[in-house]
């Protein structure tokens, strides 16, 4: 049975092992450290952690200012909040003197299920890569989530970084080498190429599979860096097949459906069908359920795949 | 310090040079500027810490001007100190100048924080603070609220964290000049009784007018003295302070002085256009 571990679990994990390795790291929260796994941190470090309470703008402000003093700032909350709520404060007091500042959201996508569309943030890809300085990462599994974070601790300057709350299967293996700015082909194919990011890259591959017992080589690409976004693959991708299908657990309008229909219609134009939520909020319900019901699946993959090849 | 005659020179000169550079750059904030001027001139060519030759050192005290359009009070106070020459302060908000509408700490030596959009300065006062605790250093964070400004939500949010942290080594003055853009703050939004407010959310608070040094010197002491909170000084100023048909204006929160405004204000304040 294929492993699954969730992506807030992996930053836990990740902080865990931070915090040890460098005595600069501190870590905030609003309220939610036993959601965001910043718990963990809090348990090994509680000198290095600081509970803001519930105030999205604060957090972020006051990471703000500890990184002026040369720490290592981890502001957590869900996405919704870390991206709406808090946007501005993270404009003009982070991105805009490029302060050295890790904001690792949680709870990011309709997978949050349950709770409904006020906090399934399907708009926090757009917003954060909006913002000059801001490196946007969007991990796809446990392992390459890990690696995002200590990744994030190496790079100077801001950093947004993607995570869920649901568990997902593991795709990489341990020695899987996540690298900033940088996609990753994990299938090879020349008639589509389906490029997905987060818990979406998963379906890309199934949805690949069932292709290929149809005659159909479709390429995989994981973008997981969504800015600054890796242009050669996707040029490459554009060139090398007949057209591109974009998955993401986000609005179709200024994720990384918009990114890559920037970078091609730039370089190498071809045709793009995007799949995200199509400019519409979510809605309570099982997480695997919103997916189905808002074409976050296999079949809408391969049906915008076939849709592609027919023209 | 007796009389402060040295200090009282300084702020005359930053007031001098706040009204000529304002003037040269046809726009920006001449009243929230000149109701700070001996805070500022106390904090940074009396009190703190700092070292003009190494802006960066790590172990200063630092300084957040949270009410960001006062950015000209805080570039004269930083010339004067000599962080940067005078002769910069003729580029305020032009085009590739260093001096920009509001303090930006990547582009101006001695400028701690970026700041502009309103509330925003406390809280990140709060995250250098807690650095400090956390690094056992002495340095000391000194924040300028404007009245208005307390209006905003963030600011609350940090007044809280600053005392349930017990960061005594903040000390914030509040510029308590009474007005906003859109008039007095009383009409506007109160924010009465500020004192009160601030209380409750567990700081210490002394009222002091913002224009004596005695006063701002003897708060800076006692906010130095209290342990285990943060201070805030609440300083009665006057929006305009020194400039006879600015002081206490509304109208004069963003705008500047047309020519013949800016010399009947350097005759006021003793110093010529070419001073």
């Amino acid at each position: 049975m294929t492993k699954m571990i969730a992506t807030r679990d992996a930053y836990g994990e990740a902080l865990k092992e931070l915090g040890r390795i460098n005595k600069d790291v501190v870590v905030l929260d609003a309220d939610l450290s036993g959601s965001t796994k910043t718990a963990v941190f809090k348990k090994e470090y509680p000198e290095r952690f600081f509970n803001v309470g519930i105030a999205e703008q604060n957090l972020m402000g006051t990471a703000a200012g500890l990184a002026t003093a040369g720490k290592l700032p981890f502001a957590s909350t869900f996405a919704m909040f870390a991206s709406g709520r808090a946007f501005e404060i993270i404009r003009n007091s982070i991105c805009y003197p490029n302060l050295n500042v890790k904001i690792a959201a949680t709870h990011a996508g309709i997978t949050v299920g349950e709770d409904g569309a006020t906090h399934q943030a399907l708009e926090d890809i757009s917003l954060m890569r909006s913002l000059p300085n801001m490196v946007v990462l969007s991990p796809a599994d446990g392992v390459e989530a890990k690696q995002c974070i200590y990744k994030a601790a190496e790079h100077n300057g801001p950093v947004y970084i993607r995570l869920g709350r649901s568990k997902i299967p593991v795709i990489f293996d341990e020695n899987y080498k996540f690298e900033i700015g940088k996609g990753v082909e994990l299938k090879k194919g020349n008639d589509i190429a389906l490029i997905a990011t987060g818990i979406m890259l998963e379906k890309a591959l199934v949805a690949a599979e069932e292709l290929s017992k149809e005659g159909i080589s479709a390429r995989v690409i994981n973008i997981s860096t969504i800015k600054p976004i890796d242009e050669d693959i996707i040029i490459k991708a554009a060139k090398e097949t007949k057209g591109i299908v974009t998955v993401e657990e986000h609005s179709i309008i200024g994720g990384l459906g918009s990114a890559v229909t920037e970078v091609v219609s730039e370089n190498a134009p071809t045709y793009v069908e995007r799949i995200g939520t199509m400019d519409v909020f979510g809605e309570s319900g099982d997480g695997n359920e919103l997916l189905e019901k808002y074409g976050l699946n296999v079949k809408n993959i391969i049906d915008k795949s076939k849709k592609i090849l027919s023209k | 310090m007796g009389n402060y005659d040295d200090l009282k020179l300084a702020t005359k000169n930053m007031r001098i040079n706040i009204i000529k550079m304002l003037s040269q750059a046809k726009s920006g904030h001449p009243g929230g500027s000149l109701s700070a001027c001996e805070i500022l001139a106390a904090l940074y060519l009396e009190e703190m810490n700092i070292d003009p030759k190494n802006p960066n050192w790590e172990d200063r005290d630092r300084f957040v001007l949270s009410k960001g359009h006062g950015a000209p009070v805080l570039y004269a106070a930083l010339a004067e100190k000599g962080y940067f020459s005078k002769e910069e302060l003729n580029h305020l908000r032009k085009i590739d100048s260093m001096l920009q509408g509001h303090p930006d700490m990547k582009g101006t030596p001695g400028v701690d924080m970026t700041t502009g959009s309103l509330g925003q300065g406390l809280s990140a006062a709060n995250g250098m603070a807690l650095a400090g605790k956390l690094d056992n250093k002495d340095y000391r964070v000194y924040v300028l609220i404007g009245d208005g400004e307390s209006q905003e939500g963030i600011v609350w949010e940090s007044a809280m964290l600053a005392s349930h942290y017990n960061l005594d080594n903040i000390t914030v003055f509040l510029d308590h000049n009474g007005l906003q853009i859109d008039g007095a703050n009383r009409e506007v939004m109160n924010i009465e009784p500020i004192e009160d407010k601030f209380k409750s959310f567990g700081w210490h608070i002394i009222n002091i007018d913002g224009h004596f040094f005695k006063e701002i010197f003897a708060a800076i002491e006692e906010a130095k003295n209290t342990k285990g909170k943060p201070t805030m000084i609440v300083a009665k100023t006057i929006k305009g302070k020194g400039v006879s048909f600015m002081e206490d204006e509304a109208g004069w929160h963003g705008k500047a002085p047309s020519e013949e405004e800016t010399k009947r204000a350097l005759e006021e304040l003793g110093g010529g256009i070419d001073d």
